[in-house]
């Protein structure tokens, strides 16, 4: 078997390519292109607030459906610069002509004026259409979510940093096990918000709700993998070999729980692949971003999370600046 | 041992048992209790509202009589599986799924049921124009409004001949109209008390032949001629339709909102939108179960049969469950029941993972299966708390926001690793203790394993 911990700087330096694409996205390109700082994520109305409709348009073929002429059919209603994604779906294996529209949130006071005003011009230009989804979110509602959701992210980490410290007291360096493990839990964080940056700027994505969700799953992943790791490290140190180095003992714990590692994410993988096809349109970029954590999870737990502890046993930091390579600084038993 | 194999064999079956004659109830009752599955708004369709005081100095008090006021309107549009519920300080949640009318049934809601006569000048004013009157002139549908600046602008304050607060609800009755020249029309009846009671009766005694106003919530209903004096502060409102008039009633009936309420948050789903998504999901539910257990049965053979079955107990305990608690299904919600599947497999995985490795370092194989539930178990119990802890903080994050999709998938993820901590380690290691005496070191390869194929890697570490 592969000495896995002997190549951990190829494993960190693959991490990074990974993230580096997703940090330019997230920070450097709003900044590059606004002049201002901004997290480059596209936030949904649960956070940004506003309406979302979803349309159907049963007498119009789809193909004679185009997004100016809602745009404009929503502007002639009292909705400007609405922003219109068609969408059309499968009914009885029919092509059935669809399309979700974002404008700002409806009239706190009176929202169904607003609404027939516009559902009036939409059916005047297109004849029959059915309202199958709205959703108004009001400006208050959405400031408030997102203060909620990051604090919901900090909170869920400390917690699982307190409880994982606490796990892990009996062994040697408790804390190197806890740090460790937020390391690797960031690591998968940056991945998945890089991912969804990326994909914002490219499909669209956009963060709502349940993307934070699926965050906050990816971070148990995460930790629940690293945890499975460490306490088979944990385990072999106690019972080590005089013989055995801190390197050996990872390696070994590593190699006995690959099989595991990649059985228990195989079925997870095969549950969420299976949601992603057939699980429907509302939730497929949320059961995305879970697949994308999950896999994260599983590495960085097995390639991040572990081999930091070595890298933390040998204290190689004092070695990185000292040589020009880092390659040089690993073996340093 | 055999002893405690067999009791907790019994255990087994009865729970599954229970679970079972929970999930196949007739007309889905379980000793008294309704045990159907309860759909949430987004797969049976519906709307779910939060509302806001107009007025910020609204106090606690206040919202709570209002979130009850809301709560009798809403018990008597008829609809099943009503929520509301108070949320933080200043806001109502309202869930009404299987609503076919939902902009009716937020009006219905939302009107704070303040009935007024008004003094109207002799004019006849048309009906639903949003006037000021004097009990309340600065009503939300015109303070909202972002095109009005200056309030005198917004027009005159009519002087209000009734408060309200002086209607006596018990009179407040659907009837018709008697005749007239268009014959019988839909009406509302009701009665004044006190002051509003004798005010009525000395405007309309001197001013018979003139129009008078009849205001709800600030829009005009009607503006009828006054026939005659009403004596005892009683009347009727004619209105056109039927709907109408309901929603008149509910409001007069179940007495005034002592808050005006804005729609800050509103959600719509249609009953067909709904449907697809559960169509959708149990597809997925049982291809993602089919997948999982033909992979388990590969890999793992005879430990992987009993996994598939600790697997099924598993979804029929969940699901018995979640019709007892009971618990609102939502599409995340499966989602989360579909991820608690892996999460429960995971458990069988680390064990039985364990077990080859003890197996292959030369022990026999029960005290591989022994050795491999107890080593295991540190594992798996960490595991599961970290994703406890993180389903707890979703769910309280939602509950906070009534992200009701939120507060689902929290909840059928956590009550999946409680589940599946029992069906891993009890059913799981039950079985296979009991199916023990079938497996011989001839037959290892039922369980997966070969003692010839035993890496080096494994053998170092023994």
């Amino acid at each position: 078997m592969e000495h896995l911990v002997r190549r951990r700087y190829w494993w960190f330096t693959f991490s990074i390519l990974v993230i580096l694409p997703g940090l330019y996205m997230l920070f450097l390109h709003p900044l590059l292109t606004t002049g201002r700082f901004a997290i480059g994520l596209r936030p949904s109305i649960d956070f940004a607030g506003g309406a979302l409709w979803e349309l159907r348009f049963p007498e119009i073929a789809p193909e004679n459906l185009s997004t100016d002429r809602i745009a404009a059919a929503f502007a002639a209603g009292g909705f400007e610069n609405a922003q219109v994604q068609l969408s059309p779906t499968q009914i009885d294996g029919k092509a059935v002509a669809a399309a979700l529209v974002r404008t700002r949130p409806l009239s706190e006071s009176d929202p169904n004026t607003e609404i027939d005003a516009v559902m009036k011009v939409l059916t005047t230009e297109f004849g029959n259409v059915s309202r199958e989804r709205l959703e108004s979110v009001g400006p208050t509602v959405s400031a408030e979510s997102t203060r909620s959701a990051i604090i919901a992210v900090l909170g869920a980490s400390l917690i699982i940093l307190l409880y994982l410290t606490w796990a892990f007291r009996k062994a040697p360096h408790p804390v190197r096990y806890g740090v460790c493990a937020i390391i690797a839990m960031l690591h998968d964080v940056l991945v998945v918000l890089g991912i969804a940056a990326i994909l914002g700027a490219t499909i669209g994505l956009e963060v709502d709700a349940l993307f934070l969700t699926a965050l906050l799953t990816t971070l148990s992943f995460s930790v629940h993998d690293t945890i499975v790791v460490f306490d088979r490290i944990r385990e072999n140190l106690l019972n080590r070999h005089p013989a055995e180095t801190f390197d050996d003992i990872v390696n070994h714990s590593l190699v006995q729980t690959l099989p595991r590692s990649i059985n228990a994410q195989l079925t997870t993988f095969f549950t969420l692949t299976a949601l992603l096809l057939f699980g429907g349109d509302t939730i497929r970029n949320f059961v995305l971003m879970l697949l994308i954590g999950l896999i994260s999870g599983t590495y960085s737990s097995i390639f991040n999370a572990a081999q930091l502890l070595v890298v933390w046993e040998h204290r190689e930091w004092r070695n990185w600046f000292k040589r020009g390579r880092r390659d040089e600084a690993a073996p340093a038993v | 041992m055999q002893n405690r194999n067999l009791l907790s064999l019994l255990l087994i079956i009865s729970a599954t048992g229970l679970a079972l004659a929970v999930n196949f109830a007739p007309n889905n009752i379980f000793l008294g209790r309704d045990v159907s599955i309860r759909l949430g708004l987004d797969l049976q369709g519906g709307i779910q509202v939060l509302l806001r005081s107009a007025d910020p100095d609204a106090t606690a008090d206040e919202i709570a009589t209002a979130a009850r006021v809301i709560e009798q309107r809403v018990n008597a549009l008829g609809v099943g599986e009503t929520v509301v519920q108070q949320a933080g300080n200043n806001r109502i949640i309202v869930e009404l799924p299987g609503v076919a009318n939902p902009e009716q049934a937020i009006e219905t809601l939302r009107g704070t049921g303040r009935l007024e006569f008004i003094d109207s000048q002799g004019q006849y004013l048309a009906e639903g124009t949003i006037v000021r009157t004097s009990s309340s002139p600065n009503p939300p549908q015109l303070a909202e409004s972002d095109t009005v600046t200056d309030v005198t602008s917004l027009g005159p304050i009519y002087q209000s001949i009734t408060d309200g607060a002086d209607l006596d609800t018990s009179a407040v009755q659907p009837t018709f109209s008697q005749g007239g020249a268009l014959g019988s029309r839909p009406a509302v009846s009701f009665a004044f008390r006190g002051e509003s009671a004798q005010r009525l009766a000395s405007f309309t005694a001197a001013n018979v032949g003139r129009p008078m106003c009849i205001v709800l919530d600030n829009v005009v209903v009607s503006c009828p001629v006054i026939n005659a004096a009403l004596t005892d502060g009683s009347g009727i409102i004619e209105v056109s339709t039927e709907a109408d008039r309901n929603r008149i009633f509910n409001q007069l009936k179940y007495g005034a909102l002592p808050v005006p309420l804005v729609i800050e948050t509103s959600r719509t789903v249609t009953a067909t939108l709904g449907q697809e998504s559960v169509a959708a999901s149990i597809i997925a539910g049982i291809i993602g179960l089919a997948v999982v257990a033909a992979f388990m049965i590969l890999f793992y053979r005879g430990p992987g049969v009993v996994a598939t079955v600790a697997l099924l107990i598993y979804t029929i305990i969940s699901f018995a469950i979640y019709r007892l608690i009971p618990i609102t299904l939502t599409l995340p919600g499966i989602a989360g029941f579909i991820l608690s599947i892996g999460l429960a497999v995971d458990a069988n995985v680390l064990i039985f993972a364990r077990l080859r490795e003890e197996y292959r370092r030369g022990r026999d194989i029960r005290s591989a299966l022994e050795l491999g539930f107890v080593e295991s178990w540190p594992a798996i119990r960490d595991s599961s708390v970290s994703t406890l802890i993180t389903s707890i903080v979703l769910f309280m994050f939602g509950n906070s926001f009534g992200v009701s999709l939120i507060k689902g998938f929290a909840l059928t993820l956590g009550l999946g690793i409680v589940i599946s901590l029992f069906t891993a380690v009890v059913v799981s290691r039950t079985f296979l203790r009991l199916l023990l005496p079938l497996f011989s070191d001839e037959r290892a390869w039922w369980f997966g394993v070969d003692r010839r194929s035993a890496t080096p890697t494994a053998q170092a570490a023994s």
